[in-house]
């Protein structure tokens, strides 16, 4: 049995989950911190 | 630790800290997968799907420590009322959960070619199972807790009480003898030969400090979304 298909679905799967969740992360911060500065400037 | 209870003055710790956890976690991982998908050579029994270890041996660690990190911030919550503790707690949840996710799916593909299964109810497979769900429930009772304006007391209490699942997984590979491999890596040594295992730190680091990095984003959100909300009851007050 060829194993590499397996190793390269791992792969592509940890990576993937893990670059979502600093991405999501990121930007739900990067909103809220936007939004905190603009409501104390007002 | 308590030199960080000051919302001001975590955050002029975390800003720096998140990106160069980010930073050294990328080049750190990517050294390290990289390592462990060419320059490794295949395992005698194994073959090449002994290269899914680079990614879930950490993925593993990550999902408990991260477990263990709520477990501290809960007492720390309940013991000192720590300020910084509850958002502590809540924002390591989902960070775990992704990670115990990614422990599980690894796992499972893992265990294909090599079981000639996807899935079976052993003891370490089940347990780390549990896990992801106690991580599941964490998130939606401290979600319901801070919606309905409560401290984080129940979360926290659930956050400790799910610790118990810690020392059941790590001693499963010994209390159960089924499918999944024992302990092959300890403090004292590892059974597997050094040409395949050298590459395993550098991911255990890497992923360790793209760990780091999302928990310290997720806290400044959740201080952030803080400010806006207190900001917001501030203008609604006569």
């Amino acid at each position: 049995m060829n194993s590499w298909p397996f190793v390269v679905a791992a792969y592509a799967i940890a990576i993937g989950l893990t670059a979502a969740l600093l991405i999501l992360s990121f930007a739900s911060m990067r909103r809220a911190e936007a939004a905190a500065d603009a409501l104390s400037r007002k | 630790m308590h030199a960080l209870a000051n919302p001001a003055r975590f955050l002029r710790f975390a800003r720096p800290a998140t990106a160069w956890l980010l930073l050294a976690g990328l080049a750190i991982a990517i050294a390290g997968m990289a390592a462990g998908l060419t320059l490794t050579p295949p395992d005698y029994l194994q073959g090449e799907t002994v290269r899914i270890m680079y990614i879930h041996v950490p993925s593993a660690w990550l999902g408990m420590a991260g477990w263990a990190g709520i477990a501290a911030a809960s007492f720390s919550q309940l013991v000192w009322r720590h300020p910084l503790a509850a958002i502590g707690g809540r924002a390591v949840a989902p960070v775990g959960a992704t990670f115990a996710a990614i422990c599980l799916i690894t796992g499972s593909i893992w265990g294909r070619p090599t079981w000639g299964t996807w899935w079976e109810w052993d003891g370490r497979l089940t347990s780390m199972l549990v896990l992801f769900f106690l991580y599941l429930g964490y998130i939606a009772l401290a979600a319901a807790e801070q919606e309905r304006g409560g401290q984080g007391r129940i979360a926290a209490i659930y956050g400790l009480a799910g610790a118990v699942n810690l020392p059941i997984i790590h001693y499963s590979v010994l209390w159960w003898r089924t499918l999944h491999q024992g302990e092959s890596i300890g403090l004292t040594g590892s059974t597997i030969d050094t040409s395949i295992l050298w590459p395993l730190p550098l991911t255990l680091i890497g992923f360790t400090c793209l760990f780091g990095a999302a928990v310290l984003i997720r806290m400044r959100a959740e201080l952030a979304q803080a400010k806006i909300e207190a900001r917001i009851r501030r203008m609604g007050t006569p």
